[in-house]
């Protein structure tokens, strides 16, 4: 009897202490959000307020207000929502690093903002979390395969440049139909995500055509029951086609089709009502687009610095010629961010070859990707 | 038999016991009987032959070997995951000195808690994080028998091992979390993921709801209308919410509500989610224990002289409690299950690190591997919590009292 009766006082004790503590939650990261508040410990700020920017960081007051610049940099830390099991995006490589084309992006902007690649907190966000994340703050940026639309652009945040120009496509299993337009796909069966875009665009495509929609809720599914045969075509975004295709017996006898029947710009989002924020997010993207378009990329970018006369190099480089005043972008980064940013992740052409291009399962063609110099639609305005 | 004259010799009745005999009376006592075993007996086969063929001969299981750090502690760093393993050591060495002191159903607890880390040894093994790891949790699964030979010679008082036992959640916690500038450098609870993200949510939720659904029950059946109409309502609402629109809540329109500055853990936040879910549902269970107790007992406990606290306390908790086990214990095995759900607020525990690996272009189509090696890891569990509750059931004598 006094052993349950011991365990029963220790029971009661363990329950007033949680009854105590009930709102604080039983957290270890109860002891976290210390982290927010700045200036606690001085070698927080990675990379060291620049100049340049915000007086917050040196004022040592942290006005609630604080532009997210300066809260990153306080923080030291970029939280970056991403897609998380998206191949060739995001995704978690066998060492557990968050690794793809978007991951990058992540980590371009860290090395800009805080001087190191590494310096990111991702988030694995869900396609429902995605709004309510950026209007909470709760992440600084959005990088996740998210189309730019006017909805979206109005009620979520805002959209950065395009990184990525996808489009939605169908796939035709070959041994099944004999086909190379949509139109030729009158009467077959099409396998396709519910709930998604893809499937409504599917609609507006065959509003006047015949056809069978099979219905998966999960994509996994959807492309298993294509692959089986269960389907004449499978729709989604030429990107997943692709990389999907990669995985399948026999790659040979599946089909792309040219025809676009959706424009998808992805791109990264930044929370709404942050001007300075949302131009040193856009400008991440120009830079890597303008650092390829002038032949920079990580290999080179130590000797550019040293090297070139080029005067549209050397601004975006940080380069002050002799007898010249700096140039100013306004950023509030640092003069040298573009040498920092592009010697740590490289430009727009080494994120793509590196996680999408020749080499990786994938093997895309740059497409809509290239420079508008190649016919592609990367434009960045000068950086001047 | 009756019919038979004396005397005479029957021979001896044939094929009534031994395999034949089991065979036909149970499985072809009739032709519809054997057509019937035929017909299944087949089917079973035909299963257990296309299933073990693609086992053994099809399924590509490097996926799971090649990824088992992330299926066992998500992106943990792996140069600190020794401290997971530590962590592991010090509850082995608490559960096997228990064992010896206590007896009964502590025992068949160390008992699960060796044989669950020699399962995950063989596992280790066979990964490419080599042989230093399996070789720690066997060191671990046999550190619970030197402890067990202690804790019976009688050396450790009660006392300090059930102090030790308190404390193991929080010093848990701190290893696992650490602190930054000591040799256990802080590791953000972003990070975690896996099996350890599952274990940690189920067993936190476990134990805090546990208490304060007990509390919940209490306040319930309370004469003072402020503690019994609060209860009562706390238990209503949460047990009308699906728990994954608390874990929205928790991760969605918590934060709208904090100043902007504010970030609360999320690990923290479905911690808490789950806790206070799993409690209204505690409370529910253990307020029909607490029915089940006669009021005379009530009524002569009051009679002398004990106060409403002491009667609760040692009269009908403990018998309250004992009658619920089997109860609660499913609903903990339902919690353990339904830790999956935190996939939806983006945390990677064990559902959600799967599909994490599942994009990885080298496991793409393969995710039968995955999902097959994912409901093992939950059947073992779900199996040694429902076998660790029935000894408990036994060394307390649920049924037979």
């Amino acid at each position: 009897m006094s052993r349950s009766r011991l365990s029963f006082i220790t029971l009661m004790v363990l329950a007033l202490v949680v009854t105590a503590c009930g709102d604080t939650a039983p957290s270890p990261g109860a002891s976290q959000p210390a982290v927010s508040q700045p200036d606690v410990d001085p070698t927080e700020s990675v990379g060291g307020a620049p100049s340049t920017a915000p007086s917050e960081s040196q004022a040592g007051e942290p006005a609630p207000s604080a532009g997210r610049l300066a809260q990153v940099q306080d923080r030291g830390q970029l939280i970056c929502g991403v897609n998380g099991s998206l191949p060739g995006f995001s995704f978690l490589d066998e060492d557990g690093q968050n690794t793809g084309f978007d991951a990058d992006f992540c980590r371009a902007l860290a090395a800009a903002v805080l001087g190191d690649p590494e310096a990111v907190e991702f988030r694995a966000i869900n396609a429902d979390q995605r709004g309510p994340a950026l209007q909470t703050g709760d992440i600084d940026v959005l990088i996740r395969n998210t189309t730019w639309t006017v909805s979206r652009d109005t009620a979520w945040g805002l959209f950065a440049p395009t990184t990525f120009y996808d489009g939605q496509a169908i796939m035709v299993n070959s041994t099944l139909v004999d086909a190379t337009t949509i139109d030729e796909l009158e009467g077959a069966a099409i396998c396709v995500q519910s709930g998604t875009t893809t499937e409504l665009n599917l609609a507006d495509r065959f509003a006047a055509l015949d056809y069978q929609p099979i219905v998966f809720p999960e994509i996994d599914p959807t492309y298993a029951a294509y692959e089986d045969g269960r389907c004449d075509a499978v729709t989604s975004d030429r990107s997943q086609l692709v990389a999907r295709r990669t995985a399948f017996a026999n790659p040979d006898e599946h089909v792309i089709l040219e025809e676009v029947m959706s424009k998808e710009p992805l791109g990264p989002v930044a929370p709404l009502g942050d001007d300075e924020w949302f131009n040193v997010v856009k400008w991440v993207v120009y830079a890597t687009i303008e650092a390829e378009e002038q032949g920079i990329d990580s290999t080179n970018v130590a000797d550019m610095v040293e090297t070139s006369e080029n005067p549209v190099v050397q601004r975006l480089l940080g380069v002050t010629p002799e007898g010249t005043d700096p140039f100013e972008s306004g950023l509030g980064l640092e003069p040298d961010w573009v040498v920092t940013m592009i010697g740590a992740v490289g430009n727009y052409a080494e994120i793509y070859d590196r996680n999408l291009g020749p080499g990786t399962p994938f093997d895309l063609e740059r497409g809509l990707n290239s420079l508008w110099t190649d016919d592609g639609l990367l434009y960045a305005p000068p950086y001047r | 038999m009756s019919g038979q004259g004396m005397g005479e010799t029957l021979p001896p009745p044939r094929d009534v016991i031994g395999p034949a005999a089991w065979l036909r009376e149970n499985l072809f006592s009739g032709w519809v009987n054997s057509v019937v075993t035929l017909l299944t007996g087949a089917a079973i086969i035909w299963l257990i032959v296309t299933i073990g063929a693609w086992a053994v001969s099809e399924a590509r299981w490097t996926v799971v070997t090649n990824n088992l750090r992330l299926f066992l502690i998500g992106q943990y760093p792996a140069d600190q995951a020794w401290r997971i393993l530590l962590n592991l050591g010090l509850i082995s060495v608490l559960a096997g000195l228990s064992a010896g002191a206590w007896g009964g159903a502590t025992r068949a607890m160390a008992v699960t808690l060796s044989a669950l880390q020699l399962m995950l040894a063989a596992l280790v093994v066979a990964s490419p994080l080599g042989i230093i790891p399996a070789g720690v949790l066997v060191l671990n699964a046999a550190l619970v028998w030197v402890a067990f030979g202690f804790g019976l010679r009688g050396w450790i008082p009660r006392r300090p091992l059930l102090i030790a036992w308190v404390l193991s959640l929080p010093v848990s916690f701190l290893l696992i979390s650490g602190v930054a500038g000591t040799p256990f450098p802080s590791v953000s609870s972003n990070v975690w993921g896996g099996l350890l993200l599952t274990v940690l949510l189920a067993t936190v939720g476990i134990l805090l709801s546990f208490p304060f659904g007990v509390l919940l029950a209490l306040g319930r059946r309370s004469q003072l209308p402020v503690v019994s109409i609060m209860s009562t309502g706390y238990i209503e609402i949460i047990r009308g919410v699906p728990l994954v629109t608390i874990l929205f809540m928790a991760d969605i329109i918590l934060p709208l509500f904090l100043p902007g500055e504010w970030r609360l853990d999320r690990v923290a936040r479905a911690m808490g989610g789950i806790t206070l879910f799993s409690a209204a549902y505690v409370a529910e269970n253990v307020r029909g224990g607490l029915q089940a107790i006669p009021s005379g007992q009530i009524e002569a406990s009051q009679a002398l002289g004990l106060s409403g606290a002491q009667t609760n306390i040692h009269i009908v908790l403990p018998q309250a409690l004992r009658a619920v086990i089997p109860a609660n214990v499913g609903l903990f095995i339902s919690l353990l299950k339904d830790t999956t759900l935190v996939t939806i607020i983006g945390l990677l525990e064990l559902l959600g690190i799967s599909r994490a690996i599942l994009a990885q272009p080298d496991s793409f189509g393969a995710q039968m591997e995955v999902y097959v090696f994912i409901a093992a890891v939950f059947f073992i569990l779900c199996y040694a919590m429902s076998q660790a509750s029935y000894r408990l059931e036994r060394a307390l004598g649920v049924g037979t009292r």
